[in-house]
């Protein structure tokens, strides 16, 4: 027991090191990544302005902009930028060996490894969001209530386990075609539009709505913004958070089953 | 033996060997052409969405959804041209600065920002040309106008010019990687600001939007590229005031200035390059 957690405990250092070389760069780009929103929050208020109506599928076009910035925040945590490619890669050309030899377990190294990153990135990004959401206070009636602050908190803390075993499963995939780029691009398409990322998924009408709130897709964007908004209470929220709790189980289980068989198949192309 | 190498021949030549290259692996194209086409679908749904819920973006503005949708395509017009001669060429430019492989253009008898900027064409990207092509005729179809003799001629003119725009742009930011080296976020950058010149330049207004419209027309003058042909198209020209006169001049004289700004800068750059190891 002690030994894991020195071993957790290096693997958090070393990854912290590493991601703070490039400090002033990373804090540049944080801050750019908020200029999509600036173009969004044009384009809301033109929408809003062509109509008669206050609301657009309940939201206000306050609320509009206070979700895209909230999603700005969900991404933040669900987002995990080169980890199925990086996973594909490594058994593509032969690097994941390195699990199967040293005591040490892939998944566990790289939980870590991207905690590891993520802490750095909200120590570094805490300037830019701080002064781009004091900037947009206007937009936000206020902070949610003290039971909603929790449930919006655990929706993060889920969001960030599920966007991390779902890419996970999705790199694992490469023990099996040993090419996946086409295959990502294709969910981070879908992952684009269905999460709630380019916009609430309540505008869609019907039986898209219906569909895509099938997906987990909506539980690394959609939901955690919209429980801070106040838009799923009661019932609903409790009902959300466990169905949120089982993507998460349903992927861990689903990864590790990924890499029992993976490594089965592998054969360990390269030096 | 000329004195002069033959531009066209040379750029037909890389053409053909970028055609060549692409049907070599024949499926890997089919997979860019669909997925850049599916990108557009999405993007098309989500503006359907927009338009179930609002008959207008900006009230008064005229952009209705078929005069959007004209909008939309003159933005994948521009943006498939780009892609399909300039992007992956300027992407590498910055990286043959790195390894120091920019010598090998360098000593080639031949203009070095012309080698840079079209030796790889693009030919997937020819798939979202066609579909904006086809989202004109449709939009056009459904608002019920058909373009005059001015809108054939002018039209395309523009659209070239917002390509060069756009090409100028990128090829600027590209050079500076020569005093920069790691220039990814500049890449961001590009992106980041081309992304204003994707909205009708009327959603710009307000204590914010006036300046933020000024500025994208005057310094950096990206709202034009698209803004312009699109209004030429949906909201013919007519001389209702001197702005809308005013706007199309200046975007001929924006398009020269950019060129001739970017040319410096590349010459500026290439003066720096100092090559990497040996």
């Amino acid at each position: 027991m002690h030994a894991l957690a020195a071993t957790w405990w290096t693997v958090l250092r070393i990854s912290l090191e590493e991601r703070l070389v490039y400090r002033g760069d990373f804090a540049l780009s944080t801050l750019m990544r908020f200029l999509p929103i600036v173009t969004q929050i044009f384009l809301w208020a033109a929408v809003f302005s062509a109509t008669t109506k206050t609301e657009i599928a309940g939201y206000r076009y306050e609320e509009f902009v206070a979700y895209y910035l909230l999603t700005m925040i969900t991404r933040a945590f669900s987002s995990m930028p080169g980890l199925a490619s990086g996973i594909a890669r490594d058994i593509r050309d032969g690097t994941v060996k390195k699990y199967l030899i040293q005591p040490i377990d892939m998944l566990g190294f790289l939980l870590a490894y991207r905690i590891a990153h993520k802490l750095v990135y909200y120590v570094v990004a805490l300037g830019p969001f701080a002064l781009v959401f004091f900037l947009c206070r206007g937009f936000f009636d206020g902070w949610p209530a003290p039971h909603m602050m929790a449930a919006y908190v655990a929706s993060l803390v889920m969001a960030f386990l599920l966007g991390f075993f779902l890419e996970a499963t999705i790199g694992m995939i490469g023990f099996w075609f040993l090419e996946v780029s086409s295959l990502l691009f294709v969910y981070m398409l879908f992952n684009f539009f269905f999460s709630g990322h380019m916009f609430p998924i309540d505008m869609l009408p019907g039986i898209w709505g219906e569909l895509v709130r099938m997906l987990p897709l909506q539980y690394l964007a959609y939901f955690p913004s919209a429980v801070f908004l106040g838009k799923v209470t009661g019932v609903e929220l409790a009902r959300g958070l466990l169905v949120q709790l089982g993507w998460v189980v349903f992927f861990i289980v689903t990864s590790r089953l990924a890499f029992h068989f993976g490594v089965r198949r592998y054969s360990g192309y390269g030096g | 033996m000329h004195a002069h190498p033959s531009y066209f021949r040379v750029f037909l030549t890389f053409a053909r060997n970028s055609l060549v290259r692409d049907m070599t692996f024949r499926g890997n194209f089919l997979i860019d052409t669909f997925s850049s086409m599916s990108w557009v679908f999405m993007n098309l749904g989500f503006y359907v969405l927009i338009f179930h819920y609002t008959p207008m973006i900006g009230a008064g503005s005229g952009w209705g959804k078929y005069q959007f949708f004209l909008f939309l395509a003159t933005t994948l017009l521009v943006n498939s041209l780009v892609q399909m001669f300039f992007m992956i060429n300027v992407d590498e430019f910055s990286e043959l600065i790195r390894t120091g492989s920019l010598d090998f253009a360098l000593l080639k008898p031949i203009d070095t920002q012309f080698v840079i900027s079209l030796q790889r064409i693009q030919w997937s990207s020819l798939g979202n040309f066609a579909l904006g092509l086809t989202l004109i005729g449709y939009s056009l179809f459904q608002v019920g106008a058909l373009p005059g003799p001015t809108q054939v001629v002018l039209y395309p003119l523009y659209v070239a010019c917002g390509v060069a725009i756009l090409y100028s742009l990128m090829i600027g930011l590209a050079a500076t990687s020569v005093w920069l080296v790691r220039n990814q976020s500049l890449f961001d950058f590009w992106f980041y600001i081309t992304n204003f010149s994707r909205y009708p330049m009327e959603i710009y207004r307000g204590t914010f939007g006036t300046p933020l419209r000024w500025f994208f027309s005057f310094i950096i003058p990206v709202l034009v590229v698209v803004n312009v042909p699109a209004r030429l198209l949906a909201r013919p020209l007519y001389p209702e005031s001197a702005a809308d006169w005013g706007l199309p001049v200046f975007t001929l004289f924006a398009t020269l200035a950019s060129l001739l700004v970017s040319r410096w800068v590349f010459n500026r750059a290439l003066l720096s390059y100092r090559s990497a190891s040996s």
